[in-house]
């Protein structure tokens, strides 16, 4: 395992909701990334945010992690849950409430 | 630069019997949308379905596009 896999792991294991995102919850940098923002606050959901701009390593590292070329990632209860089109789909499905309601 | 039809033509060489939809979202040849009803996503996830178009793309996710909207659905 390297250590960048090893890093994220942590991060995933230590923030029950956790989104692998460009810029931060305050200042999105990036129209996926801020639209999943938007969608875990209608959710009304404490959720800890990882900016990968501000780290080259773990941008590179997290589309190895879950084999997933894009960001955002959600990941909940150490799962990965989706990017943007699949937490938008499951959002507006009802099925985001339920997977979130686990991690509270 | 990958036009749309190129997009949609190797989607649709990655996934035989799909069919597949592919617009340009800002005219700049590297923000799409793609949605794609394939007979491959039967028993799929979401995430599955996403991650075979991801595939069939390869390093092009990392290069030509920078963004891909992806609505996927498994054929009937």
């Amino acid at each position: 395992m390297s250590d960048v896999h090893q890093r994220i792991q942590e991060l995933v294991d230590a923030h029950p909701v956790v989104l692998f995102m460009k810029g931060t919850k305050s200042f999105p940098q990036c129209g996926f990334s801020n639209a999943v923002v938007q969608i875990l606050k209608k959710e009304g959901v404490s959720f800890e945010t990882v900016n990968v701009l501000a780290d080259p390593e773990i941008r590179e590292g997290i589309k190895a992690f879950a084999n997933w070329p894009t960001i955002p990632q959600l990941y909940v209860n150490g799962k990965f849950v989706g990017g943007c089109d699949i937490v938008t789909e499951m959002h507006n499905a009802g099925e985001l409430a339920k997977e979130l309601e686990a991690a509270k | 630069m990958l036009s749309t039809t190129d997009l949609k033509n190797l989607l649709v060489q990655a996934l035989p019997g799909a069919t597949v939809e592919v617009s340009d979202l800002t005219g700049t040849s590297d923000h799409f949308q793609a949605i794609i009803v394939a007979p491959q996503f039967r028993g799929k996830s979401r995430i599955e379905q996403h991650q075979i178009v991801y595939g069939a793309l390869g390093d092009r996710m990392k290069q030509e596009i920078h963004a891909l909207a992806l609505s996927t659905r498994a054929a009937e």
